[in-house]
């Protein structure tokens, strides 16, 4: 342990997109967002809004910084739509994990592929516990960058908000 | 996809449950579909009521105004959405930084001549001349050093560029020189109209992206109007306006019973006006395939992703470079 938590702390998604795409996170902290264009954006939102209809308790706001899905007893359960972005999405989940326990609230996850009708239990062991710190002291790097990295093709680009703004650019 | 909508008749425009419907003067019924509507531009006479103006902004979708004889008069803009603080301070300082705004004028007018020459290649062998002088004058608008030099070449090139109008139009219709203020000619009252949709498209994609639409670079950033987009015109009055007017005269599509003379001001009547409009959304959703995106891309997504190459100026991550229309 050696990590100052209170100053590396960062919303949830940020963990998600540090794990998609350098870029991506970086531009979305200055506030250029892009998502509000995307059509995928939008599915998911309506797959969040349409899940667990019967649940009364929905999207726990923690610390004005996270952002929980569902939240009982013994889990913190992410809702997703594919499962493609696996690792993102478990290491935003074990970072929500690593954020309660600071608060010393211990709590096992959950990813509900809703979609997939798939579950996927994870819990935050020691190792996890080292990834996530390291993550946020690169991601706290990252943010404090002059300008964005730089543009690395993914094979996912074609389907991110920010491929037209990443590829939009002119020959010579 | 989203639409824009044109009102000619007179009536009223309000929000009832949660649609929007135009009732025109004789009680008929149109709804609106507001998730798929982009802008909304009233050129009739149209009353409005605050559910309506409380409605639209939820939906992004801005309304713009048109006067008597079909020119812009101003827009219900809806509160900012994607805001970035960082993104407007870094687009000030390039206007603070005279050689970083000397650069991006430069920019907007070199891709603007671009186009006019386009137009120009595209038709006839008489303008031969026009087109090497403005050749010429091109070379000038690297060597400047100033803002109003940049402008005195560009006027003296939009000369030469209306002058072959003379010669790109069908025999009935010409010009003799550029009128604003107000249009004294169907060839002028043609322009401005134009224009003014420009501007409007223009200034709805702006809207959707963070830049700050009164920070400018070739026109003075002024409290009258949003300059940012004038900028971003420039580029596109050619490729797009220009060439609906050559269309739409050299097809006989428009012809000099569309215009009325009112105590000299010379306008587009209804008939013209959505005749010209057609053909202009006809263009603006005309696709094209981009080299780097390798997707087909409207005319009017082209003026969005210019505004996206100028975020990343901002930013520091691309040097900005215009739209020079390659098909």
């Amino acid at each position: 342990m050696g990590i100052d938590f209170d100053k590396l702390k960062v919303q949830g998604v940020k963990v998600n997109y540090f794990y998609i795409c350098k870029r991506k996170l970086w531009l979305f902290s200055k506030g250029i967002s892009m998502e509000q264009n995307s059509d995928r954006v939008l599915y998911g939102k309506l797959v969040h809004k349409n899940a667990y209809p019967r649940l009364k308790k929905r999207e726990v706001l923690i610390d004005d910084i996270l952002k929980l899905d569902i939240m009982d007893k013994t889990y913190v359960k992410e809702i997703k739509v594919s499962s493609k972005m696996t690792e993102a999405d478990k290491m935003q989940l074990l970072y929500y994990l690593y954020y309660l326990k600071q608060l010393g609230i211990e709590k096992k996850g959950m990813i509900n592929y809703v979609k997939e009708r798939k579950l996927e239990e994870i819990s935050l062991t020691a190792e996890y516990e080292k990834k996530i710190e390291n993550t946020l002291v690169e991601i706290n790097r990252i943010l404090k960058m002059e300008t964005p990295p730089a543009l690395k093709k993914l094979p996912y680009c074609k389907k991110c908000a920010y491929y037209e703004f990443c590829y939009a650019l002119e020959e010579d | 996809m989203d639409r824009d909508y044109y009102i000619f008749s007179n009536g009223r425009l309000k929000r009832k449950d949660n649609t929007i419907y135009f009732i025109d003067s004789q009680d008929n019924k149109n709804s609106i579909p507001v998730e798929q509507t982009n802008s909304l531009h009233i050129f009739g006479e149209v009353d409005l009521n605050t559910k309506l103006l409380n409605y639209l902004p939820k939906y992004g979708v801005i309304l713009n105004f048109y006067n008597y004889y079909g020119y812009y008069s101003g827009t219900y803009y809806p509160r900012k959405k994607n805001v970035s603080g960082f993104t407007v301070v870094k687009q000030a300082l390039h206007n603070f930084d005279y050689n970083k705004r000397l650069f991006l004028a430069k920019s907007f007018i070199d891709s603007a001549v671009h186009h006019i020459l386009r137009n120009m290649r595209r038709h006839k062998e008489d303008i031969k001349e026009l087109i090497e002088k403005i050749e010429l004058e091109r070379l000038n608008i690297e060597r400047a050093n100033r803002i109003d030099e940049l402008m005195g070449i560009e006027g003296r090139i939009r000369k030469y560029y209306y002058q072959s109008f003379n010669w790109i139009l069908r025999d009935d219709f010409t010009i003799e020189r550029r009128e604003k203020r107000p249009p004294k000619d169907p060839v002028n009252a043609l322009i401005s109209f134009g224009n003014s949709l420009m501007y409007t498209a223009v200034l709805s994609e702006i809207y959707k992206t963070q830049l700050d639409p009164t920070i400018s670079y070739l026109h003075e950033p002024s409290t009258k109007r949003f300059s940012l987009s004038l900028d971003i015109a420039e580029i596109f009055k050619p490729l797009i306006v220009d060439s609906v007017i050559f269309y739409l005269i050299n097809n006989r599509i428009i012809t000099l019973e569309n215009f009325d003379d009112q105590d000299g001001i010379c306008f587009l009547n209804e008939q013209g006006r959505k005749k010209f409009i057609r053909e202009y959304e006809k263009k603006m959703s005309t696709t094209i395939k981009h080299r780097k995106l390798k997707r087909k891309v409207s005319y009017k997504m082209f003026i969005r992703l210019e505004c996206y190459k100028l975020i990343k100026h901002f930013i520091g991550d691309e040097v900005y470079k215009p739209l020079k229309a390659w098909w």
